[in-house]
């Protein structure tokens, strides 16, 4: 898989991942795929959540360690 | 895109710094959702848009008696709940530091970064004695009617 843009978030808490994580999409076209690591333990629902309703796909998904991390491509 | 966007709207009633924070987090969240974000300040609430200086404005006795007991600006609000004379902002502003929580001052800065359009009610301002120049900077300013223009075709409405 081809990452186009990391965005650590880490140590961030609500509802900065999710403000970050809207901005850096801005700057990505249709189909690119952003990385997004965060610690915030509501993150899982509220990316998922807001990938679906933004019409963003999350394609995939893993902890390592207390991180989170999502690859979300560009709708 | 050309569809029209989602929109949400907020009515902030409360003057207080914790039910303001929730207002504050809703609204950058529905701005990151891609909505139209508005949030209309009323009674107690427009004293978080107050700037944290004395700006010096022409006052009635009431009205500067009203502004001495409000308080100036976010950073400054109370508690809902477990106030404890001003100790309980100070105590959760410490434990929001810990978990890199932002302010409610940074919370406001985030909104207008986003975009998110900050309304004052102008009734309400004439009633606590408030004034434009004691006000943030790139707000507006309007009554029911501009608020219902909004709400009406919100997705998401809110009064806190």
């Amino acid at each position: 898989m081809k990452i186009d843009h990391v965005l650590d978030a880490k140590g961030l808490a609500c509802p900065m991942p999710i403000v970050k994580t809207k901005k850096a999409m801005d700057t990505l076209t249709t189909g690119q795929v952003l990385e997004v690591q965060t610690t915030d333990k509501g993150a899982k629902s509220d990316l998922t959540a807001w990938a679906k309703s933004t019409g963003h796909e999350l394609i995939d998904f893993k902890e390592e360690g207390s991180t989170f991390i999502f690859y979300i491509q560009k709708g | 895109m050309t569809e029209q966007k989602k929109r949400t709207t907020i009515v902030l009633f409360s003057g207080d710094y914790d039910k303001a924070m929730a207002a504050y987090i809703i609204a950058n969240g529905a701005a990151a959702y891609d909505h139209e974000v508005t949030i209309f300040h009323t009674f107690w609430g427009l004293n978080a848009l107050r700037k944290e200086e004395m700006v010096p404005v022409k006052k009635g006795f009431l009205e500067k008696m009203f502004g001495k007991m409000m308080p100036r600006g976010a950073d400054k609000m109370g508690l809902s709940k477990m106030n404890f004379a001003g100790m309980g902002p100070k105590m959760i502003k410490n434990v929001m530091k810990k978990h890199n929580a932002l302010t409610l001052p940074q919370l406001i800065e985030m909104a207008q970064e986003q975009d998110v359009k900050l309304v004052a009610c102008t009734m309400t301002m004439d009633l606590l004695g408030l004034q434009e120049k004691e006000l943030l900077d790139n707000i507006e300013y309007a009554g029911v009617a501009a608020y219902l223009a909004d709400a009406e075709d919100g997705n998401v409405s809110l009064f806190i």
